[in-house]
């Protein structure tokens, strides 16, 4: 007998879904079991402790889990997982909670596995140029852990709250990551626990371990295949130069102009990332950086590596940008400069409550030469909806992160709507639906405009070689939810095919 | 279909692969995908009815030259495509050994993982593809990914294809971010004839903040080098400033200027001559003198990108049972590092596990993966890890 699917129940103001129950529900068992293995005191069912978990980063959806468990060590995560699998009950592992796509909502009357607790250190091993480290470390702890020398170039802008294991979940990006990579690009070993219970490792300080690639699609699949225990990172020295300088511009399309000149002349800066004037007011009003407020384009660029290239590249950058017109330009004067000017850049999205009560962040990907065309659409979506729409790009990669403006709940559905236009427009010319904050919840119902029904089949059996019954994240990613079906037993040649006597047709 | 007859498909279309595979699935035949065949690698698997060849599907689909990214079906020749990007001034970043004939097509390299010494800076191809399309057993063609250079939509499918040796069905098309290409470049060299010395020398170099573009060793005949590779406007400056580390390091350094050919026989080094074996070894950093040591039984060389822990050991043609033997030392040596036999005659293929992969639960699991994809395992059966 097939077991039932797991359906997340969501709770969004703006489109209420209805969903089944999750597979089976908790029982006293369940929680004693869970009590047994953690602790009474990192086990939570009182409503209070509960609310606490029932959003991630995205507050537009809320799911109250029937309990919250805080493993302490593998051996407890693996514990939890296996006395899940024995009931039969959904679990959404958390990390931080700072996701803005829903992956970590958790399933209504389900488990929530936070790994908080698990924040050691296990191993810094400089000589090879690798850090073993539990789910729970804070982004910036692992740079912390390895400078000064060396540092771990994935920096989203959550980074000081976020954890690696959401980072993991994520394959998380940031700021740098046009010159450097994501997290994918960093990861070489990793312990993991299945639905089933079962602990698998994973590559380790070694690259190319044989076989699949298993680490290659693990990371990035938002806690649907399972739980990291234990992550094995690459990092690297830090740049002998650091060259940071903003340039304004009177619009965005003179900003863009510049980005794809640098790009195409062979320039790889350490990170490129425009601000809209929308953006530079509510971010110049949160930290006062002295960004002037009536241009149309802030880009800060920002050139990294060894001395003697950073500044011939340098040179080469401010010329272009002064010939597509910039205003002015400021260079980071020293270290403390340097960081107010990415202050100003990080704080873009919650600066965003200055200028509404609420916003809606888009997370559009676009080839980067479709900038200008997808800018006016946006634009053109703007004035048809008289909403404001407030835009950030990482712009060397094409990931844009216009953010949609509105005030109370009345305007909400509009603004969601408005988004999703946004996120044709991306897919339209070319590009995807989430360049780094994930599918979750909040982006399946897009999935079917990138992915035909083969693409998400061929999705689905990843899914149901790490996770059979659907237990883990059930109702993320997957635009709608599906079963697994049984494997067919391998094909094994008749006796007589195998003589030769007969033969199949 | 009588036993023994062995056909040959050249399919134009990703549905015309997948038609092949569904109906040699249904069938019970085996398929054995290939490229141009440069990589004979793995267990010698099942005796396949169907050769099935990615030669028919080698457009250039897309070159976006303002994206950094082209759009490639499997049977490009790399040496055909780095001269189409190299006229915009860019390149693929993947400078594996070409193989016989300099056939290595971009989907053989794909399927089988390889890179070369610009891995240091570029990384593989898994770092590289954004997005693939694949034929499946089941008869259907499928995408995961997409062209973009960032984009977390969908599982990463394409990173699951990526050393998959053709085991989980046949890669029909392939997006790639691609890279300016360096406008200059220049080498520095470091030689001695101790293993230990020469792991020192590119220790210091890879933990320098020089930016570098590859860093490699070799080992030969007792003597060794290390070579570290610079690309961009300030190439000369940065060797100058290497050869000074080096020096330091306490090795015999220089600059070449004309440094081709001393990349290009770092290259030849990963592959073998007729009736010798390669061995890649997945090390770490710090065990680089002890591969290099490794490296002398049975006067064997090696060539490695130092900062990564990858070598390649090549023994040179011996009888197929001293090559057993010997590929059994250095794994000894080397233990608990994965050392992948990759080059090798069939008979040494059979009398060892090439792929050096323990009965562990990460190979439970890979089983599990290739079930759900290709559960009539029609696709390159038994040639992979743990005889998948």
């Amino acid at each position: 007998m097939s077991p039932a699917p797991c359906f997340a129940v969501v709770v969004n103001p703006s489109h209420m879904q209805t969903a089944a129950a999750p597979c089976a529900p908790l029982t006293p068992r369940l929680l004693d079991g869970m009590r047994a293995i953690c602790g009474r005191e990192h086990v939570y069912t009182d409503a209070d402790q509960l609310r606490t978990y029932e959003s991630d980063g995205l507050l537009q959806y809320r799911a109250r889990p029937g309990v919250v468990v805080l493993p302490g060590s593998a051996g407890e995560v693996r514990d939890v997982v296996r006395a899940c699998s024995d009931a039969g009950v959904p679990w959404v592992a958390r990390g931080a909670g700072s996701g803005l796509s829903g992956g970590a909502l958790p399933v209504e009357e389900g488990v929530l596995i936070v790994l908080t607790r698990m924040r050691a250190v296990l191993e810094v091993d400089l000589a090879n140029q690798r850090i073993v480290v539990q789910p729970g470390v804070t982004n910036s702890e692992i740079s912390a852990a390895v400078g000064p020398t060396h540092f771990y170039p994935p920096d989203p802008s959550s980074q000081i709250v976020c954890s690696v294991g959401g980072n993991v979940a994520e394959n998380s990006g940031g700021a740098h990551c046009f010159k450097y990579g994501f997290t994918t690009n960093y990861v070489t070993g990793m312990e993991i626990v299945l639905a089933g219970g079962e602990v698998v490792t994973l590559g380790g300080k070694e690259l190319d371990h044989p076989g699949y690639d298993l680490l290659g699609v693990f990371v990035g699949s938002e806690g649907t295949l399972g739980i990291c225990t234990s992550v094995t990172l690459r990092v690297i020295p830090v740049p002998e130069a650091i060259k940071t300088m903003v340039a304004f511009f009177d619009t965005t399309g003179q900003a863009g102009e510049t980005v794809s000149e640098i790009v195409s002349g062979g320039v790889i800066p350490g990170a490129i990332e425009m601000m809209d004037n929308l953006t530079i007011q509510a971010a110049e009003q949160a930290v006062g950086a002295g960004f002037p407020t009536d241009v149309g384009a802030a880009l800060i660029i920002e050139l990294d590596g060894a001395r003697a290239e950073c500044e011939a590249c340098f040179d080469d950058v401010v010329a272009i940008c002064e010939r597509n017109g910039s205003l002015s330009i400021r260079i980071a004067a020293d270290e403390a400069d340097r960081a107010l000017i990415w202050r100003t850049r990080k704080a873009a999205f919650a600066a965003m409550g200055r200028m509404a009560n609420n916003y809606y962040v888009q997370d559009g990907v676009i080839p980067r030469t479709k900038l200008p065309e997808v800018l006016a659409q946006i634009t053109a979506l703007s004035d048809e909806y008289g909403m404001r729409v407030a835009n950030v790009f990482h712009a060397g990669d094409g990931n844009l992160h216009p953010l949609v403006l509105y005030d109370g709940e009345a305007q909400a559905e509009r603004a969601e709507e408005l988004a999703g236009k946004i996120v044709a427009a991306c897919v339209d010319a070319g590009g995807s639906i989430t360049g780094e904050h994930g599918v979750g919840v909040d982006k399946k119902r897009y999935m079917p405009s990138m992915f035909g029904e083969p693409d998400l089949a061929a999705f689905q059996m990843l899914r149901c070689a790490f996770d059979p019954r659907g237990l883990a994240n059930p109702g993320k990613v997957m635009p709608t939810p599906r079963l697994c079906g049984e494997v067919p037993g391998p094909y094994r040649r008749h006796p007589l095919e195998r003589d030769g006597v007969a033969e199949r047709f | 279909m009588a036993t023994g007859t062995v056909r040959s498909e050249r399919p134009s279309t990703a549905d015309d692969a997948a038609g092949l595979l569904r109906a040699c699935a249904d069938d019970a035949i085996a398929v054995r995908i290939a490229g141009s065949g440069t990589k004979p690698w793995g267990h010698p698997g099942a005796e396949a009815g169907l050769h099935l060849h990615t030669g028919g599907l080698d457009a250039i689909v897309e070159h976006n030259a303002g994206d950094l990214t082209a759009v490639l079906q499997p049977g490009v020749r790399l040496g055909e495509l780095d001269a189409t990007l190299a006229a915009a001034g860019q390149m693929l970043a993947l400078d594996a050994p070409l193989g016989a004939g300099d056939g290595a097509t971009v989907g053989g390299l794909i399927a089988a993982g390889d890179s070369g010494p610009l891995r240091h800076r570029y990384g593989g191809p898994r770092d590289l593809v954004l997005g693939v399309t694949v034929a499946l057993s089941d008869g259907t063609v499928a995408k995961a990914g997409g062209k973009v250079i960032k984009n977390v939509a969908g599982y990463d499918l394409a990173k699951l294809f990526c050393g998959s040796f053709g085991t989980l069905g046949v890669i029909a098309e392939v997006a790639v971010r691609l890279h300016p290409r360096p406008r200059a470049q220049a080498t520095a060299t470091g030689t001695t004839d101790d293993p230990v010395a020469l792991a020192e020398a590119a220790s210091l170099l890879s933990h320098s903040a020089l930016e570098l573009q590859s860093l490699d060793v070799r080992w030969r005949s007792s003597l060794g080098m290390v070579l570290a590779r610079f690309g961009g406007v300030a190439a000369a400056d940065q060797a100058a400033a290497a050869q000074r580390l080096l020096a330091e390091a306490g090795v015999q350094a220089a600059v070449i200027e004309d440094d081709e050919p001393l990349w290009a026989a770092q290259r030849a080094g990963q592959r073998s001559v007729d009736g010798g074996a390669v061995v890649r070894v997945s090390g770490r950093p710090t065990q680089l003198a002890d591969a290099c040591i490794a490296a002398q039984v049975g006067d064997a060389s090696l060539v490695g990108r130092a900062g990564l822990g990858l070598s390649w050991i090549s023994l040179p043609p011996a009888a197929p049972g001293e090559l057993v033997t010997s590929i059994a030392r250095v794994r000894q040596v080397l233990a608990p590092s994965p050392c992948v036999v990759l080059d090798a005659p069939a008979y040494v293929r059979e009398h060892l596990d090439p792929w050096d992969h323990p009965e562990d639960a990460a190979l439970v699991l890979m089983r599990r993966v290739k079930a759900r994809f290709d559960p009539t395992s029609t696709c390159n059966p038994a040639i992979f890890a743990g005889g998948i």
